[in-house]
């Protein structure tokens, strides 16, 4: 198993973290994993995307050349990201804010509105959280477990704010992964 | 110890600190600034020393001062601010004073950019600073590998009294894999017999890099390049990956060397016989294996992100047991594991034609 | 009846000569600082940092451990052996063309630290070690080997004031600058000498002494005529005193 995924999306959308449960979660199930971000003066510009690899065996380049997959959060990822998919690879248009139609005939689209389905939450609730659950539910590449597991680590070392969230982390996580099982019709 | 999800950088910081690090001293440069920022939120919550210096100019002569006292002294930087370092690099292989210095390479020449790079090996190889003088430098591959190659950095800083560079790149630097930090495994030599803390009952004590007298700067080079030869024939280290059969073997350092291994595993399961040379100890460099390894080869690649740095040493080692090829990107531009198998399938042609044409 | 005996510091080495031109300041300055060592009884707690220039062979002269800096890095090499070290006495030795040229940034930013260190500047207006070119701290008009005929500000700029300077750092102790050309001047110079000792070992600061020192050699004067340039015209340019003192003392 080898899996590809580039997260990016702009400043605050929490592309890096998404990359970081991801690898986390990875872990947990002992597979190997690499993640890399953008960084220094390419993230004052607002555009942050993070490379993250997932396999059973050791990894070469954390880097990614061609990605399985690409969770494009916003028009400018998307636009920047649309290449980057492999051939016969997916990419996660957040529709919520891009009207910019899929160029590609050789890779699948799947349009979440992202930002829309996260007002039917508990608020906060995170856009970049309900892409990931949309990501496991469509890939498998982990199990789900691992993903809320990998969650619940990372709270304890946060402060005790940030801690109280994770419930709706983990609501944010299931409504991505519903989506993809049930899409709901948004208005 | 089970294993943590850590970025290169980080993995470096916390290495030094379990090595014994008592204070790092350094000024930000991207992409190895987090290393700064990770010793400043924790050594002085242990007691030890943390410094934001005006520049790497002082922060490594923070270290020299450090490092006469006998502490295990660190400070870490990128490209430019190396560069500013270069003379002080010197002035510790000279006074023999300890030290470990970070290079997390960013691309150049000049401010150049904050991509990955390899361009910095010459400076940190072939000096920059002054004289006849060698840095001991280690190349680590992956974030375990920067952990491990810490802890050996600060033992062989001391075991040798010169100073000793890590030297990485941003994509190590920045990325963050599974990693476990064992214990600081060596025994750290004793301090004592030289180390400065006032001369209490005993003759005075210096350690100073300038040494006028006739004939006394020559002798004092003489005796280093002898602790030179004690590092060549006692430390030098290399990773040796499906090397036994190989017909194409590729050299290559550092980051460079995880990626060749994705694209030479593809060349296998296409038959094709190739293997990877990865010196880990960049002074001393293995040249003795390197040329044993090139004696039983049709065809070294040697690969880079620079224009062909390393490759002066690989082809000095090798010493026409075979012929060289280059192939490297530099400034941020990056070997994947699909160019390098290109290019593998290239030259592999080649190996191929030379053997059914019968020249070899 | 007194009876005056004349001692060698236990600080300087007993087979140690200073190796100066006539009638330059070092070798009274560096009297002064062993005498104060001994005085304060920390000649075995003692690491002296020497500098690049005519400041630079202390290993010759000092019965004391000492680390050599690069140009200008001393308070840098201060600063890594005093935080290794800080129950150590750690002073550095530096000229004009050290501490206030190449390693000014250096000079300000560890008295801006509050470093526990002592730095001496001898203020001798010109590199001398290098044959007397012209440093930050030389003279409008002053001929050197690189202003032959004279410092011009429009060409070269204003003379630097080093003390002045390091008096306005946060971390700074005490600062002054003084002159060593009379019995009194030396014997008010060692009175600021310890108490830039003082502050360091009480644990309040930085603490900076500038010296104007002789350099008959590079100034083309009889050692005498130096002395007299340094009270007719140096200080004028580079006036004596006290310019921080933290303890309130004077």
């Amino acid at each position: 198993m080898d899996m590809s995924v580039i997260v990016a999306g702009f400043g605050g959308q929490g592309a890096l973290l998404a990359g970081i449960i991801l690898c986390h979660a990875a872990v947990i199930e002992g597979k190997k994993t690499t993640w890399i971000p953008s960084y220094g003066a390419e993230m004052r510009g607002g555009a942050v995307n993070c490379a993250v690899n997932i396999s059973d065996d050791e990894i070469g380049s954390p880097v990614i050349d061609k990605a399985d997959f690409v969770i494009a959060m916003n028009d400018v990822s998307q636009i920047k990201f649309e290449d980057k998919v492999k051939n016969g690879g997916c990419m996660i248009i957040n529709s919520s804010l891009s009207n910019i139609k899929p160029n590609r005939k050789d890779i699948n689209y799947i349009e979440i509105p992202l930002n829309e389905l996260a007002h039917k939450l508990t608020q906060p609730a995170f856009v970049n959280v309900i892409a990931l659950g949309a990501f496991i539910e469509k890939t498998k590449v982990l199990k789900m477990e691992s993903v809320i597991s990998a969650m619940t680590e990372m709270a304890k070392t946060l402060s005790e704010k940030k801690r109280k969230l994770l419930p709706n982390n983990i609501e944010s996580l299931k409504f991505g992964a519903s989506f993809i099982k049930n899409p709901l019709p948004v208005s | 110890m089970a294993k943590v999800l850590v970025k290169g950088n980080e993995a470096i910081a916390q290495a030094a600190i379990n090595a014994g690090c008592q204070c790092y001293f350094g000024y930000p440069i991207t992409p190895q600034s987090e290393i700064g920022e990770y010793m400043g939120a924790h050594l002085p919550k242990m007691g030890r020393v943390f410094v934001t210096a005006e520049s790497e100019l002082a922060s490594i002569n923070m270290v020299i001062g450090a490092g006469t006292t006998g502490a295990k002294a660190m400070t870490s930087s990128s490209s430019c601010g190396i560069a500013l370092m270069q003379e002080s690099i010197s002035a510790m292989c000279c006074a023999e004073v300890p030290g470990v210095i970070v290079s997390v390479m960013r691309g150049g020449p000049g401010l150049g950019n904050i991509a990955p790079a390899q361009a910095d090996y010459f400076q940190a190889l072939k000096g920059g600073g002054n004289g006849d003088y060698k840095t001991l430098v280690l190349s680590p591959s992956t974030v375990q590998e920067a952990i491990d190659l810490t802890y050996r950095a600060f033992y062989l800083a001391l075991k040798y009294r010169n100073p000793v560079m890590l030297l990485a790149d941003g994509i190590l630097g920045q990325m963050m894999e599974p990693a476990e930090f064992g214990e600081y495994p060596y025994e750290d030599p004793d301090v004592s017999t030289w180390a400065l803390d006032g001369a209490n009952n005993r003759e005075p004590r210096n350690i100073v890099s300038l040494h006028m007298p006739e004939g006394a700067m020559e002798e004092r080079t003489n005796r280093l390049f002898e602790k030179y030869q004690a590092m060549q024939e006692n430390e030098t280290t290399y990773e040796d990956f499906m090397l036994k059969d190989a017909k194409l073997v590729i050299t290559a350092f550092g980051t460079v060397g995880r990626v060749a291994k994705t694209a030479i595993k593809k060349a296998r399961e296409a038959g094709m016989k190739v293997g990877l040379f990865r010196p880990i100890t960049l002074f001393p460099f293995p040249d003795k294996a390197l040329h044993d390894v090139a004696e039983n080869a049709d065809l070294i690649l040697d690969l880079e992100l620079n224009k062909g740095q390393m490759l002066l040493d690989v082809r000095s080692a090798v010493f026409g047991a075979c012929p060289v090829e280059f192939y490297g990107r530099t400034a941020g531009g990056l070997l994947t594991p699909d160019s390098i198998y290109e290019k593998i399938c290239e030259l592999y042609k080649k190996i191929d034609n030379k053997i059914e044409a019968g020249v070899n | 009846m007194e009876t005056l005996v004349y001692k060698r510091p236990e600080s300087l080495l007993k087979d140690g000569h200073f190796t100066f031109c006539p009638g330059c300041g070092h070798g009274v300055v560096l009297r002064m600082i062993a005498e104060l060592i001994d005085e304060f009884n920390i000649q075995k707690d003692t690491i002296a940092i020497s500098s690049v220039g005519c400041s630079i062979f202390l290993e010759k002269f000092f019965n004391l451990d000492v680390a050599g800096a690069s140009h200008g890095r001393s308070p840098c090499v201060a600063t890594g052996v005093k935080r290794c070290k800080p129950d150590k006495f750690v002073f550095t030795y530096q000229g004009d063309g050290d501490a206030a040229t190449i390693g000014f940034n250096e000079t300000i930013h560890t008295a801006s630290r509050g470093e526990h260190i002592t730095t001496i500047m001898i203020n001798n207006t010109n590199f001398g070690m290098t044959g007397g070119q012209a440093s930050a701290t030389t003279l409008v008009g002053q001929v050197t080997t690189t202003t032959p005929m004279g410092r011009k500000p429009e060409l070269t700029g204003y003379p630097l004031h080093a003390a002045e300077i390091v008096s306005k750092c946060d971390g700074t102790a005490y600062c002054a600058r003084v002159a060593i050309t009379t019995p009194a001047q030396i014997r008010k110079a060692k009175a600021a000498l310890k108490k830039a000792f003082e502050v360091q070992l009480n644990g309040l600061g930085y603490g900076f002494v500038e010296v104007l020192a002789a350099c008959p050699t590079n100034w083309h004067m009889t050692p005498v005529d130096s002395l007299n340039h340094i009270e007719n015209v140096i200080e004028k340019v580079h006036p004596l005193g006290v310019f921080k003192d933290i303890t309130g003392e004077q």
